[in-house]
């Protein structure tokens, strides 16, 4: 045997750190994980500021009056939202139960109400950073926000409980690489058809109805009532999300499987 | 100095050892169960058996060695143990609890069999994480140092050699300070180095009083680090005990010939109680009063039938040769 090493006192010392200090550990390495993979940033910021600035500056679609920039910064808002809480969490949250860390984490004191905790807190900070960029880039072509930000905030956190269910949901239930394809392919269909840069107004007669009750389409039209029209709390689209929320999170709780 | 720091830090796993106010050492039931108790387990995955009645127990303090070939149900049961699958049958605690309680997390130390590091995480990121979720963990970099990744304090997970992998899961297992410590096949695809550094990590953890379930197909790595072996086979235990009660004290006289050699001759010369075998062929093992007198006899036959021994040797049985004769199969 070699020679101790004096730092190395392996006698039992067992005991869990405070719930605190775990999910601001976890929530720090989830965080550092979503700004370090290129992909996500992709998602998450490119594509949103591309969209915001090329549309706000190219006459390409017809917002149906008013500003083109006060009626893209909520939806490219909502975009963000959707791009972390679903897309992202959906590809990470799969390749970890692929790669066996969330039944490594299951061996730690961090429980699974603390790691969902530090997956929200990282996806609140994501958020945040991405709001910040988007209203600077957004304030930047000229947009004027109305509306009370307490509304808009909310609509975010109900909207990010809801995407966050359906992305669970989706990695809870998929295999890792079919949850990366269709997380993928969803967000694409949602891009172009829950009113983010294309109004539902353009949309038949026949299929608004439908495209109203998605996610995506309750958090842009909230936002947009709020920003564009600086409109009080948005109760429909709020309930929207809110009953989104409510299902997916059920429906993980009942279905997810951490291996 | 170190040794009174050792002595000063808080130590909640011990903390019952402490003498009362009226200097009696108060007694907790905890403290007298195993440190792993399983009774009758089964476990089923659709019509596979994996682990079919089994029972065993690891002692406190001990290193345990569960031994067996690819699928003999081990990770199975270690993964009941640590409360990752939930068994069809059976009881199973550790540490006296149900391997289901969440009390139990922050006093058992895991090491996967593979995986369970995000592969973009870098190796001391990692270590750092699972030693903020413990309230009196190692220090991180001292276990680096020691388990010779600090030169890859940086490096993602995913860019580790096989080896470095293991090492940082074998970190990972310890650094909370645990009391028990489950390790899946600690030095799968670890080179002689590194393997040894891992043996000797398991032997101060023993010292330390950690108590060490470990899995492995490698009769030497059971030979030389477990207190207990306990060998199964198609989901139960084939036999258990230390090695050397496994082995037992006979020797055996080893040596390679032409494959095919008639052994009643053999056997009718040497003393009653010996037994002779090929296995496998051209591979001869004679077992009994191995002594100059058995030699002597030995070598008589070879000359009588003309052959030379090769390789010939004295050894103890091996936990491979006990498997072998259990079960009827190859280790490995």
């Amino acid at each position: 045997m070699t020679a101790h090493d004096p730092a190395l006192d392996l006698t039992p010392a067992p005991g869990a750190a405070p719930f605190g200090r775990m999910v601001a550990a976890q929530a720090g390495a989830e965080l550092r994980a979503m700004l370090r993979n290129g992909e996500q940033l992709l998602l998450t910021l490119v594509i949103p500021v591309l969209l915001l600035a090329g549309f706000s500056l190219a006459p390409l679609i017809d917002v149906g009056g008013g500003r083109r920039v006060d009626f893209l910064v909520p939806g490219v808002l909502a975009l963000a939202v959707m791009s972390t809480a679903f897309t992202g969490q959906a590809i990470a949250t799969g390749f970890e139960r692929r790669y066996g860390v969330l039944k490594r984490l299951g061996a730690t004191p961090l429980s699974r109400s603390g790691l969902m905790l530090a997956k929200t807190t990282a996806v609140v900070g994501v958020e945040a950073i991405q709001a910040a960029v988007i209203v600077v880039v957004g304030l930047a072509l000229g947009w004027r926000p109305q509306g009370s930000f307490l509304g808009a905030a909310l609509l975010v956190v109900v909207g990010t409980a809801a995407f966050t269910g359906l992305g669970l949901l989706m990695a809870g239930t998929l295999r890792a690489e079919a949850t990366l394809a269709a997380a993928n392919l969803v967000y694409l269909v949602l891009l172009g058809a829950g009113g983010v840069v294309f109004p539902l107004s353009k949309f038949p007669e026949s299929v608004r109805p439908v495209l109203e009750l998605l996610p995506i389409s309750a958090l842009t039209g909230g936002l947009r009532s709020v920003l564009a029209q600086g409109a009080g709390l948005p109760l429909v689209p709020l309930a929207v999300l809110a009953v989104w929320a409510v299902l997916s999170l059920g429906l993980v709780s009942r279905t997810f499987r951490w291996e | 100095m170190n040794a009174r720091r050792r002595r000063a830090a808080p130590s909640p796993g011990r903390t019952h050892l402490r003498p009362g106010p009226g200097g009696t050492v108060p007694k907790l039931v905890a403290m007298d169960s195993p440190a792993v108790e399983i009774v009758d387990l089964v476990k089923r995955y659709g019509g596979t058996t994996a682990v079919d009645g089994l029972t065993l127990r690891a002692r406190r303090g001990a290193v345990t060695a569960v031994l067996g070939p690819n699928g003999a149900g081990k990770t199975s049961t270690v993964e009941i143990c640590e409360g990752f699958r939930a068994p069809d049958a059976g009881t199973v605690r550790v540490l006296g609890l149900d391997p289901a309680t969440p009390g139990l997390r922050p006093r058992i130390g895991v090491m996967l069999q593979a995986g369970g590091v995000p592969p973009a995480m870098r190796c001391a990121e990692w270590l750092r994480l699972v030693a903020r979720f413990y309230a009196h963990p190692l220090p991180p970099q001292a276990l680096l140092d020691r388990l010779g990744l600090a030169d890859h304090a940086r490096t993602p997970y995913r860019r580790l050699s096989g080896g470095q992998q293991q090492r940082l899961s074998l970190a990972a297992a310890v650094v909370g300070r645990p009391e028990l410590v489950f390790l899946d096949e600690p030095t799968a695809g670890l080179d002689p180095q590194a393997r040894h550094a891992c043996w000797d990590l398991v032997g101060e953890l023993r010292t330390a009083g950690v108590s060490v379930v470990l899995t492995t197909h490698h009769m030497d790595e059971a030979e030389r680090l477990a207190d207990h072996v306990v060998i199964i086979d198609r989901g139960r235990v084939v036999a258990e005990g230390t090695p050397a009660t496994l082995t037992g004290a006979e020797r055996q006289l080893r040596f390679r010939a032409r494959p095919g050699l008639g052994l009643e001759e053999l056997l009718n010369a040497l003393p009653t109680g010996s037994a002779a075998k090929e296995s496998p062929a051209g591979h001869y093992i004679i077992e009994g009063q191995v002594g100059p007198e058995l030699l002597a006899t030995v070598t008589a036959w070879c000359a009588a039938e003309g052959v030379t021994a090769d390789d010939l040797s004295i050894e103890r049985r091996t936990l491979e040769d006990v498997f072998l004769e259990l079960t009827g199969r190859e280790l490995r």
